[in-house]
């Protein structure tokens, strides 16, 4: 993956197929203590303890239709190879937690990309999942969440063209004012 | 910061004309894959160009742009379907942004399919 940006798309499409009803995505910056953290939790059927034990293990899979998963490998070695940390807190019935830790200022941490045409994806491709995004780079942040925009939508679809384009803008504005510019 | 009361406007002005778009079978639709395979060939940008396009070409009454899973073809990502009611499946492979305006213009609009980028004229079998 060349961006971390998807990495979130993917581990967080694996959080919809898990029948997720909420979804958390914070990514946040800190300077102080050169990490950039990205954390995706979700209230999907969660996972048993086998599973989570197994779940880097790229040949390891529930999916049928190959014999192998590289999400979630793909993402801790991104993770582990900056210096940083990756961990899965899982429980069935409950939901899953996926936190990296990535060394912000290490070398070989792939850029964050473009987060917001993730979230974006997210948000107008899975309508039946609500989604609640904070973008933090040391004390300054803003959050999305789609509970808030449903609320005012009042049954308008995020698919439609002028409020997938607000979105958009919601977006990728306020990260800019929260980063002022610098790309992550 | 953008507020959340430039949406409320959006609202007011969308909401007398919701209920004509709900999914319908005549409904073409275009299908992304988007598991690890896709997003790592560059599924994303496919699918917001496609997304993109069909709004802009004003065609969202009669296509509807999804996203899937792995279709176990992973060698061939990032790949489209476009599935026209009454039409056999076609499945675009290795697809990019470009491609996609290509496949607009030329099939949902034109009505052609754009054999070239079809899995059918590789030499798999």
């Amino acid at each position: 993956m060349p961006e971390l940006s998807l990495n979130v798309l993917d581990v967080t499409e694996n959080s919809t197929r898990a029948g997720a009803k909420l979804v958390s995505i914070r990514v946040t910056a800190d300077h102080g203590s050169d990490t950039l953290t990205i954390q995706i939790e979700d209230d999907g059927c969660g996972m048993t303890k086998e599973q989570v034990e197994q779940v880097t293990d790229p040949f390891f899979t529930t999916r049928t239709t190959r014999k192998v998963g590289l999400g979630i490998p793909f993402y801790k070695y991104a993770a582990e190879s900056t210096g940083g940390s990756f961990s899965i807190v899982s429980e069935v019935g409950k939901g899953t937690t996926v936190t990296a830790v990535f060394g912000l200022s290490h070398i070989d941490r792939m850029p964050l990309g473009d987060i917001s045409s993730t979230i974006h994806t997210l948000v107008v491709y899975h309508p039946e999942t609500d989604f609640v995004y904070t973008y933090q780079v040391d004390d300054r942040e803003f959050t999305l969440d789609t509970r808030e925009l449903r609320e005012i939508l009042e049954g308008v679809p995020f698919s439609e063209p002028e409020v997938s384009q607000y979105i958009m803008e919601f977006l990728t504005e306020n990260k800019s004012e929260v980063d002022q510019g610098v790309v992550l | 910061m953008k507020s959340l009361a430039e949406l409320k406007a959006i609202r007011e002005k969308m909401q007398n004309q919701v209920g004509l778009r709900a999914e319908d079978h005549n409904h073409t639709r275009v299908v992304v894959g988007m598991a690890t395979c896709g997003i790592a060939a560059g599924a994303r940008p496919v699918l917001t160009k496609l997304s993109q396009e069909v709004q802009e070409r004003g065609l969202t009454d009669k296509v509807a742009v999804t996203q899937t899973g792995c279709i176990g073809l992973c060698q061939f990502e990032p790949i489209v379907e476009v599935m026209v009611p009454g039409e056999p499946k076609v499945t675009y492979i290795r697809m990019d942004a470009e491609k996609a305006v290509e496949v607009v213009n030329r099939h949902l609009i034109g009505g052609h399919v754009v054999e070239e980028y079809t899995l059918s004229s590789t030499d798999m079998k």
